[in-house]
């Protein structure tokens, strides 16, 4: 009996032990689990920031390239004229100047097929290509004619394994077609071909330029093509004729000059081509050493002896003609230029010089990607696959090496987004966002001006809307307001900020927008009537008799002013069409357009100004009542004490104390106006449009990427371009919010030394 | 006080201009959901339908059935420089939107009419509304009841006789519905199933021909259940095709449609009051329990109230924990100072990152990234076809956690910091661990403030759109995420959203006008779904404040 006692006090002592043990145990993992969870708060906001930033950071990569193989290629004969490779980058081929296509394995030279496209009768005496996705190629002859072909992949999948075969087709005819009809040898030579039409340009061994048109018909029998060949001769340039480019709509020709001069010649009627212009290109004492169009046909890459490439590009000018104007320069290169390699899909291009450099370059971005020297010896040729992610460059002593190219997003440059860019086509540079089209050639416009503009001013017409209305509002509802109504008026004023944007964007795009549309003149008579209104009921109820304003105590005036300001807004709407018939001719809208010459759309800043504005009150207008609340009482009683008036003590304390609370609320505001989505989306037209006015549409950076992201491709320019917006909203919200937070948290500081 | 400068000097007229601002905001407010609710609610009230007598532009007198939408005025100008050729002395005219219905007869389905051409107006109480699965609605006089093509039933006979002949029909939808869409879709769903196992064996290089038998097995026996399935809807199809009613519409004609493709036939000018009422309420409840029709302008919302309500249940599972150890950490655990001080900040900062970021993070870190990489490990079966590769209700609800965050450790933390010391202390002093006296004292008393914050998160959530149109929300899903098919919670699946809803059948649908009203149905039941969440959020931190005081006292 007297053991059994010290034995269960050391058991039930043994069990509190492990069960405190068990305890602590698990106080020290909840304060780790909660530690983690803590942190992870930190983590996701840092994720939020770094994965953003990883998505457009590749935007900004330079172009890198890596040699793989280099070889001669066996069995050559006569000079290299021109490279391809096709898409896949398994086969690319050379023309030779004696009339020798050889097909060969670009990664290791071997030959695959090598033919000899010329007929015995005549030699070769020029080689000409069009534009490169088409892959057509021309030899000229010395009998006048010229044999016109592609080089053609055909891709078959035997045993479900890709095996790409090379041949030569004959778009046009198998036969060489004649040119000349005085059967001179054809020096120069360049071509075009669609489904339509072919036109090939010559000049011939005692110097005439002609101009063969081949119009297609095809037989309703058999679907065999018949061509009509009709012939011209151009109008001799007043300099020798060194290249020859014709675009691929076959309307404009240029001949050019070593020299540097280019005369071109508007040929879209065939029948009588017209002279343009002759103009130099390169500066005195340059030459003229490559030449090509970029992608598209529009613009011209001038290589000359300087190493300088130039992009010409057609500007309509005022009297609505096309001319060849200087938009861009690349100065990288200080060798000659050998060889220009436009891409295929995009508006960049390869260069070769005479010093072994190589370079790559995007011309809307105006950016210089790469330039490296890769050989001692200079280089001929270049060629380019089609997507840009492979090429060739032919040395001058015939050795061919293969690159790779990693070059994912040459069109973004800071100069892209946010400076201005002339573009192909554009009279002048301009800020244009148009991210899309149909079509191949389309120049992509990333310009993010527009829409940083759009955004700035979707917030600014929501700030001059909010800003006096939350901050007058807080003002009195934490200093004058009597504390049973503001019981009331600060839930409302909650649940005025809980309403989802998507529901203010319907109402502001459907109801709102048409409603301020037909009563536009209401609306701005509002603007006027209601504070003359406010002060004039104010005055009235100060003559009141006394029994009846002793009936309403103070802080009730909010109150009072509701029926006030209803009949106010009632009247004014109801007034709106006889003030237009009586100021603006019966419609405000023509009014506009013609007496001020403002454009009017029905979705515009006012509505957004409005509708983002009343998402916008809510937020600057509790956060600035809390500041007000916020300031001490005896600083209030004081200024009371001493004979200030309540407006005085309101105007020169209270303001002034919670001052930095109000910037705190009103810098919050901004960066709400500025993020929000639905509102714009819905009442906006989303028109990426600069322009100021209050009646025009707008287009936001937020809008944008919901607009946008969904049908744009993952990883693509665009992709990460919808990114970077997104990492600059964030960004500048960041910013402010900061700003703000670190404002309010002095203000804190401050009050509690008070 | 009459004195104008006396008055001017006291500075009060500056007081009531203030106060005309607050008075301006609840005006404001309030209008907003005056208009919604005023908008959406007249939606389901029956209205009568107007027999008119109108002079067209051609000088002739026609006659036009339909329900009159609205009413404006327009400046007589403006009606003759648009070349509307009107006969009055008024201006302003006033203009009814007439909407006429019969779309697949008439071609439209509104019709703006000029007050002064209308010359005679009534409401007959033969005229009948069909509400119909497909072209919307139409109006008309009830000539005949038909089946099989012969006339059971004309003049007064023909209304019972239809009615009844609906009722009929509805019932073989219904029928037809259920296996079209569950017993249908879980075979189509068990053949998927099946075409994923056969597609991982080969991928696994698994030759085990017992597996691939028992999976045709599987599989000729679904596709003789789909047969007999198939059988069943074309006998159900021929049934409800037997009956035809004829209809006079406005201009005259009588067309033969079928019944089948009635969901609703009613006589408003012949209702009473009561009858309306309850019309009015069963429109309700077919709004809110019913699919939608006709690209969702027709019918009711409730697969998008369903795909709402469950994404907010999952966001709520991931937000509240996180949110509440966040709060704890930084108001029990964390040594206050520059630590805090900076988690505090990008707590705010977070709550300030515009919804459409998190959007983005969430289509480019959860969909493709962590989405890629699951099927990459998991569903490698389904590739190239995505499984979590592509938005779904889980990657929707999880970046709305991450946005509702703030919201709850905010709130978590003020109610936490609610608590008087004297609590933890007498908890610790009676021997009680840190978390012993967090998690029995602490927290439970904290509890409505957890329950504030996640209400507002609630109601954050409910109405956000913009980063949902990336992650994951359709117009129309064909399936909901939550099933009879094992394993029934299907989170990969895409979800509609009553938001979203708005958006889209506002702004993208085909026929806004008459999609309009529905919209307005929906933004309201959206608002007060909001409003009660909050106005509940705030009497709970209301009450929560009244318990403090007393105990801090």
């Amino acid at each position: 009996m007297n053991n059994k006692a010290p034995d269960s006090a050391r058991a039930s002592n043994l069990k509190s032990d492990t069960y405190l043990r068990w305890r602590l145990i698990k106080d020290a993992i909840a304060s780790r689990v909660v530690g983690i969870g803590g942190m992870s708060v930190i983590i996701f906001i840092a994720l939020i920031f770094f994965y953003l930033a990883y998505v457009v950071l590749p935007l900004f990569k330079w172009a890198t390239i890596e040699q793989l193989t280099s070889y001669s290629l066996a069995n050559n004969s006569g000079q290299t004229v021109h490279l391809a490779m096709e898409e896949q980058t398994e086969i690319a081929v050379r023309f030779s100047d004696d009339g020798q296509v050889t097909f060969f394995r670009a990664q290791s030279g071997a030959l695959i097929q090598q033919t000899r496209i010329v007929v015995e009768s005549a030699d070769v005496t020029s080689f000409g290509a069009a534009d490169p996705s088409q892959a057509l190629v021309g030899y000229g002859l010395s009998d006048g004619t010229a044999i016109v072909f592609k080089h053609h992949y055909r891709v078959t999948f035997p045993d479900g394994k890709r095996v790409i075969t090379p041949e030569i087709r004959y778009p046009l005819s198998e036969t060489a077609i004649e040119i000349d009809d005085e059967g001179q040898p054809l020096t120069k030579l360049a071509l075009q071909d669609n489904e339509e039409e072919a036109t090939i340009a010559a000049t011939t061994a005692d110097h005439r330029l002609i101009l063969v048109h081949l119009l297609k018909e095809t037989s309703f029998l058999d679907d065999s093509v018949t061509l009509e060949r009709s012939l011209v001769t151009l109008p001799q340039p007043s300099h020798p004729v060194d290249y020859i480019l014709i675009d691929k709509n076959q309307s404009n020709l240029y001949a050019i000059a070593e020299n540097g001069e280019i005369t071109s010649y508007d040929i879209s009627d065939k029948e009588e081509p017209r002279f343009v212009e002759r103009i130099r290109v390169v500066p005195n004492g340059a030459s003229i050493t490559a030449i090509k169009f970029l992608t598209g046909d529009i613009s011209i890459l001038v290589g000359d002896s300087s190493g300088s490439v130039t992009q010409w590009s057609l500007v309509r000018g005022e009297d609505n003609i096309s001319r060849l104007t200087r938009i861009r320069d690349f100065n990288e290169n200080t060798a000659p230029i050998a060889a220009i390699a436009p891409e295929y899909a995009r508006k960049g291009y390869l260069t070769a010089d005479k010093n072994g450099h190589i370079g790559i370059f995007h011309t809307t971005a105006h950016r210089t990607l790469l330039v490296d020297k890769t050989s001692n010896t200079a280089l001929d040729h270049i060629a380019v696959s089609p997507r840009a992610n492979a090429m060739l460059t032919h040395g001058h002593n015939g050795e061919i090496t293969f690159w790779r190219i990693d070059n994912e997003h040459p069109e973004v440059s800071w100069s892209s987004l946010w400076g201005k860019v002339w573009y192909e086509n554009y009279s002048e540079p301009a800020y244009i966002w148009q991210s899309s089209s149909a079509s191949d050639d389309f120049e992509p416009k990333f310009s993010l001006v527009p829409i940083t503009f759009g955004t700035l001013k979707a917030a600014f017409y929501a700030m001059l809307i909010a800003i006096p209305l939350a901050l007058f509002g807080a003002l009195y509802t934490a200093q004058f307001m009597a504390p049973r109504m503001r019981r009331t008026v600060k839930p409302s004023i909650e649940i005025m900020e809980a309403l989802p944007t998507v529901i203010l964007g319907f109402l502001a795009g459907l109801w709102l927008a048409p409603y301020v549309e037909k009563h536009l003149p209401g609306v701005f008579a509002i603007l006027i009537i209601l504070p003359v209104g406010i002060l004039l009921a104010a005055y009235t109820w100060s003559l009141m008799p006394r029994s009846v304003r002793l009936r309403v105590p103070d802080g009730w005036e909010a109150a009072l002013l509701l029926p006030v300001i209803i009949f106010i807004i009632w009247v004014s709407v109801t007034l709106s069409p006889a003030l237009e018939a009586f100021l603006f001719g019966g419609d405000i809208r023509l009014w506009l357009t013609n007496e001020m010459g403002v454009g009017f759309d029905q979705r515009n800043a006012i509505v957004v100004g409005i509708a983002m504005g009343f998402a916008v009150i809510p937020t600057i207008f509790s956060i600035a009542e809390d500041a007000v609340f916020g300031v001490p009482k005896h600083l209030v009683q004081g200024s009371l004490a001493l004979g200030a008036t309540p407006w005085q003590t309101m105007i020169r304390v209270v303001l002034l104390t919670a001052s930095p609370g109000i910037f705190s609320a009103i810098m919050i505001g901004l960066g709400r106006a500025v993020g929000e989505t639905m509102i714009v989306l819905m009442a906006t037209g989303n028109t990426p449009v600069m322009d100021f006015s209050p009646f025009e549409g707008l287009r936001t950076l937020s809008a944008n990427i919901a607009v946008e992201l969904p049908e744009s491709e993952v990883d693509s320019t665009h992709f990460r371009i919808l990114f970077l917006a997104g990492l600059v909203l964030f960004l500048f919200t960041f910013f402010v919010n900061t700003l703000a937070e670190l404002v309010r948290q002095r203000l804190r500081k401050k009050y509690s030394t008070l | 006080m009459t004195n104008i400068r006396d008055w001017v000097n006291s500075g009060t007229p500056w007081v009531w201009m203030i106060a005309g601002a607050v008075s301006l905001s609840l005006f404001m407010v309030f209008g907003v959901l005056a208009l919604t609710a005023a908008r959406g609610l007249v939606y389901f009230w029956p209205k009568d339908i107007a027999e008119l007598h109108y002079t067209d532009q051609t000088h002739q007198e026609i006659r036009l059935i339909g329900e009159i939408h609205g009413s404006e005025e327009v400046p007589l100008s403006r009606l003759t420089s648009a070349g509307v050729d009107v006969d009055t002395d008024k201006d302003p005219v006033a203009r009814f939107l007439l909407k006429t219905g019969n779309r697949d007869v008439l071609g439209t389905d509104f019709r703006w009419l000029i007050e002064p051409n209308i010359s005679q107006q009534a409401y007959p109480e033969g005229l009948i509304i069909l509400e119909r699965r497909e072209w919307g609605n139409a109006y008309g006089y009830l000539t005949a009841v038909k089946e099989d093509g012969l006339i059971v039933a004309r003049g007064e006979d023909a209304w019972p006789a239809f009615q009844e002949r609906i009722e009929r029909v509805s019932q073989l939808h219904e029928r037809i519905r259920d296996i079209e869409k569950d017993e249908i879709g879980a075979i189509n769903h068990g053949l998927e199933q099946l075409r994923l196992e056969e597609r991982r064996l080969e991928l696994a290089g698994d030759k085990d021909t017992k597996k691939r038998a028992t999976i045709e097995k599987e599989r000729s026996r679904l596709q003789e259940a789909y047969g007999e399935l198939e059988q069943e809807l074309t006998r159900l199809y021929t049934d409800s095709n037997r009956d035809n009613y004829t209809l006079e519409i406005m201009d005259g004609r009588e067309i033969d449609l079928p019944i089948a493709k009635v969901v609703r036939a009613f006589r408003p000018n012949a209702m009473g009051t009561s009858a309306k009422v309850l019309h009015y309420v069963a429109k309700i409840w077919e709004f809110v329990s019913d699919e939608p029709r006709e690209a969702n302008t027709e019918g009711g919302i409730f697969p998008a109230i369903f795909g709402t309500v469950l994404m907010v249940i999952i966001m709520s599972i991931i937000v509240t924990p996180l949110g509440v150890v966040a709060a704890v950490y930084l108001r029990e655990y964390a040594k206050q100072g520059f630590t805090t001080q900076l988690i505090r900040i990008a707590v705010n900062n977070l709550a300030g990152v515009p919804s459409i970021v998190y959007g983005l993070f969430g289509l480019g870190f959860f969909v493709y990234f962590l989405g890629g990489s699951i099927d990459q490990i998991f569903y490698p079966e389904a590739l190239p076809a995505p499984t979590f590769g592509t938005g779904g209700i889980l990657w929707a609800s999880l970046t709305l956690a991450i946005l509702t965050l703030p919201v709850v450790i905010v709130a978590t933390e003020e109610g936490l910091s609610r608590i008087p010391r004297s609590i933890r202390e007498g908890s610790l002093a009676l021997g009680a661990t840190k978390f012993e006296t967090l998690w029995r004292t602490v927290i439970p008393m904290s509890s409505p403030a957890i329950m504030t914050g996640l209400i507002l998160a609630v109601a954050r959530a409910a109405g956000e759109v913009a980063p949902l149109m990336l992650v994951g929300v359709v117009k129309l899903a064909p399936s909901m995420p939550l099933d009879t098919n094992a394993p029934f919670l299907h989170l990969d699946r895409k979800f509609m959203h009553l938001g979203f809803h708005v958006y889209d059948v506002g702004f993208q649908s085909p026929n806004v006008e008459a999609a309009r009203p529905l919209v307005y149905a929906t933004a309201l039941l959206l608002v007060v779904v909001i409003v009660v969440l909050n106005l509940a959020a705030i009497a709970i931190r209301n009450h929560l404040r009244e318990k403090y005081r007393n105990l801090e006292s």
